[in-house]
């Protein structure tokens, strides 16, 4: 597995246009790579995978020269550089598009394209000149785009398009693409594919970041596995079944631990959302989830789940949509109005939005709950706050050294306890988990999935929003998949991954006929 | 590339952005229409001219602050600045005799190097543009008063200096329109900045850098050099402002400037341009400057007394803010 096996679309003797070796890589108290390596052939696709805080977009990000490394040898054409600025890894011919788009949304499709090289006339920026670049670049990946209009106003799929012909303008002799599908649809990845293979025929070396197992199948010519921050092994795409990739990434076969599914269908309704609407982004969403039941909610980036959810707990303004919990009708407007109906929200974003990381795990795990412990002269019961945050901090396994500890120092995973601790306290029985395990690594991981089935079997709500449709497949009962604000159907929790996608890039003209029963009795 | 997602909202945005523009700009002319209605004196030339010479300082100096507040940033020393660039021209001017050119030169380099300096600490040491130009408003008010001695500085020897301001070029041509050079300057000043925004590099990147400044950065730009080069223009702005407001009063008052900064950045506000960056127009900063002095005259002549406009000034800010948030929630 340690000898690179020669692509076939070029011969053994070619000189890579990359070769990454022993490359290592820290952050203040993680280490993201240790010794990863990595190399890339011109006129190859070459994919790269691993879990979540794998190390692949560290790597990339040292190549073009976001971050730079610590240790190693990076060699462009055979020659040793060292890439210290975006900038100059465009120079050398570097180009990625980025996972989280990168784009200035204020500006036009076409200024976002050539930011940092406007053609300029005596001075002064050629307009013209740069809308019809951008024209000509559209138009070579048969993309309708005007080439004026603000990227604001544009959805997430057409915003992921002009980050791809910004990539494509560079003309990179090696292109990066992060998650490049995130957000496509089958067509648009269909076109996607097209220009990947055009780029290929011309020599251009393209490393490719995905989580789709069938995406690497189709495009890659080889594929390199990374884990903990450390290079497994490459393999070739076509012929390695998906099984050994699998394991390799993860390290061991998956299967002991997948979900014991309770059967709670006749448990009563906790939760029950009829007809939400808001703007664009939530377009008539219905479902309900039930006692002890794991609801999970699948989709492409931007299809509206976390607006749901937000939308829910109240932090952002519904136009339309009833909202029941426990067979009663609240009346949500804003999020203390969902603590008191007993809703939690735990966000993607924990460090901005879930977390007070600059206060203690007691506060953080008390702060929804300080009336509680405020006595008669609004002073704060201490002794109380400790005696509950130590008994979370044990029954959860939170692992901080004591309930005093800032929650900012904390592990990803301990953090999203502590916010976990919070809404329970708060008497919280449905739970709204936003990427529950974003950022989080591996073997927290698989706490957070036994925490989440032990709060289930203990009755609580749970609903369970992610990108990630392992992660979804292996904790949901059943699961609930939007495509543009749309709920296009609720499928139970065996589904296949192809059933998800199906209806996770369903558009618009077609939901109507082709949903399934959208209202769960 | 198939096209059933939305062509909804295609060019909203860029209507609505015109819409606040069109609501500042009817904001003031229904200023106009009520003090004309309500006060005959107020249509006369001589307190349009009045008018439109008092807007020539705030009006520099917001274009000024414009420009940083674009790129998601802030200037708090516009007023110190100004008051800085005034006292140097003094010393160039009176102190040492020099000619009025290198007056006028020394003041605005003199703003450009203290723009560079803001620019520095905010771009190199990460030090947020609130807290740098807060420290910078101090240090240029202390400066002012330290190098004038605490007096003003007369400009008596310098026989050309107050036509900078009062003088009309054009009232020399056609003398029914005796327009104060003051205003001319600060249509040009409009005029050079509205260039610079829409058809420079610098622009551009004054826009994208409050649009999402990280962007930019991956983008491959030199972000702290754009950055700090806004800064200095602002600065060089100041220095004409500096040279506006000596030139008015014959004389480099150190002590004044103070507050200045917040009258401007008022004027933004009004204008349209977001507090939070990436966008923004110098049109709507000068229709937002005029609003108020056009507020503080008409007011004036219907003899409010004084501590009220500021009240009414107070409301409006809100008011422009308000709409602006009312308009993005429709959206």
């Amino acid at each position: 597995m340690a000898a690179p096996i020669a692509p076939a679309s070029a011969s053994g003797a070619a000189v890579p246009l990359v070769e990454m070796t022993d490359i290592d890589k820290s952050f203040p108290g993680v280490r993201a790579l240790a010794k990863a390596r990595f190399e890339l052939l011109p006129g190859e696709v070459h994919a790269l995978m691993g879990e979540n805080g794998a190390g692949k977009s560290t790597l990339m990000k040292i190549l073009s020269g976001v971050y730079t490394r610590d240790a190693g040898i990076v060699l462009l054409n055979g020659q040793p550089v060292d890439i210290t600025s975006p900038r100059q890894a465009q120079d050398l011919g570097v180009g990625i598009i980025h996972q989280e788009l990168a784009l200035m949304r204020d500006l036009t499709a076409a200024q976002n394209i050539f930011i940092g090289r406007e053609p300029r006339r005596f001075g002064i920026l050629d307009e013209r000149q740069l809308n019809r670049d951008a024209a000509a670049i559209f138009a070579s990946m048969n993309l309708k785009l005007e080439p004026t209009v603000r990227v604001e106003t544009l959805t997430i799929a057409k915003q992921q398009m002009v980050e791809i012909a910004k990539a494509l303008s560079y003309r990179s002799r090696v292109l990066i693409m992060d998650e490049p599908t995130a957000a496509l649809n089958d067509a648009e990845i269909a076109e996607l594919f097209a220009i990947i293979n055009r780029l290929k025929a011309e020599g251009v070396g393209i490393v490719y970041i995905s989580h789709k197992m069938d995406e690497i199948k189709r495009i890659s010519d080889r594929v390199t596995i990374m884990r903990d921050g450390e290079y497994v092994g490459t393999v070739p795409g076509a012929d390695t079944p998906i099984e050994t990739i699998i394991s390799m990434m993860v390290g061991r076969t998956l299967s002991s631990d997948t979900l014991v599914i309770p059967n709670t269908a006749d448990a009563p309704i906790a939760l029950e959302v009829k007809n939400l609407n808001r703007g664009r982004e939530i377009r008539d969403v219905s479902f309900s989830v039930r006692k002890g039941e794991i609801l999970g909610f699948a989709g492409l980036m931007g299809a509206g789940r976390t607006e749901v959810a937000r939308a829910i707990f109240g932090a952002d303004r519904r136009e339309g949509g009833d909202i029941w919990v426990h067979g009663k009708r609240v009346g949500i407007s804003s999020p203390k109005d969902a603590v008191e109906a007993g809703i939690g929200y735990l966000s993607e974003d924990r460090k901005h939005f879930g977390l007070a990381t600059g206060l203690d795990v007691r506060n953080n795990i008390a702060l929804a709950s300080l009336q509680r412990f405020t006595g008669p002269a609004g002073v704060l019961d201490e002794a109380g706050m400790q005696k509950e945050a130590v008994g979370y901090i044990r029954q959860l396994a939170i692992k901080t050294p004591s309930d005093t500890q800032e929650a900012r120092l904390l592990s990803g995973g301990n953090q999203q306890k502590v916010v976990i601790a919070k809404w329970l306290l708060r008497d919280c029985d449905i739970l709204i988990f936003d990427e529950p395990t974003r950022g989080i690594d591996v073997g927290a991981k698989s706490e957070i999935y036994k925490l989440l089935n032990a709060l289930a079997a203990e009755g609580k709500a749970i609903i369970v929003i992610s990108s990630e449709l392992p992660e979804v497949l292996r904790l949901s009962h059943r699961i609930a998949v939007m495509c543009e604000g749309r709920l296009t159907g609720i499928l139970p929790g065996g589904a296949s991954q192809e059933e998800i996608m199906r209806l996770a890039t369903l558009r618009q003209s077609s939901v109507i006929e082709s949903a399934p029963q959208r209202k769960m009795a | 590339m198939t096209d059933t997602a939305a062509p909804a909202v295609k060019t909203g945005p860029r209507i609505s952005g015109a819409f606040h523009r069109l609501l500042a700009f009817s904001g003031l002319i229904a200023l106009v229409v009520a003090f004309s209605l309500a006060s005959p004196n107020f249509m006369q030339t001589q307190n349009i001219l009045a008018i439109l010479q008092a807007t020539s300082v705030n009006g520099v100096l917001a274009i000024a602050a414009t420009l940083v507040i674009i790129t998601g940033g802030i200037d708090l020393s516009v007023g110190t600045l100004m008051t800085f660039c005034a006292v140097i021209a003094g010393v160039i001017l009176t102190y040492w005799g020099l000619p009025l050119p290198v007056g006028i030169v020394g003041a605005i380099l003199a703003g450009t190097a203290c723009g560079l300096v803001s620019g520095t600490i905010i771009a190199k040491m990460k030090v947020p543009p609130f807290i740098a130009t807060l420290g910078m408003m101090l240090i240029l008010k202390g400066l002012s008063l330290v190098i004038s001695g605490t007096k003003p500085i007369y400009f008596n020897d310098t026989p050309g200096f107050n036509q900078i301001a009062l003088g009309s070029a054009v009232g020399s041509v056609f003398p029914a329109v005796p327009l104060p050079n003051g205003v001319l300057v600060l249509f040009a000043v409009a005029l050079v900045a509205a260039f610079v925004l829409s058809k420079t590099a610098l622009g551009r990147y004054t826009f994208a850098l409050g649009s999402n400044e990280e962007a930019v950065r991956l983008s491959g730009v030199n972000i702290d050099r754009w950055k700090i080069a806004v800064y200095a223009v602002t600065g060089a702005i100041c220095g004409v402002a500096g040279l506006l407001i000596a030139s008015r009063l014959n004389s480099a008052q150190p002590a004044l400037g103070q507050g200045y900064e917040l009258d401007a950045i008022a004027a933004v506000v009004i204008g349209g341009t977001s507090l939070s960056g990436g966008r923004g127009t110098v049109v709507g900063t000068l229709i937002g400057a005029l609003i108020i002095s056009v507020l503080a005259n008409g007011l004036r002549i219907l003899s409010v007394p004084q501590e009220w406009q500021t009240v009414v000034t107070g409301t409006i800010i809100i008011l422009a803010v308000y709409a602006d948030i009312l308009r993005r929630r429709a959206l």
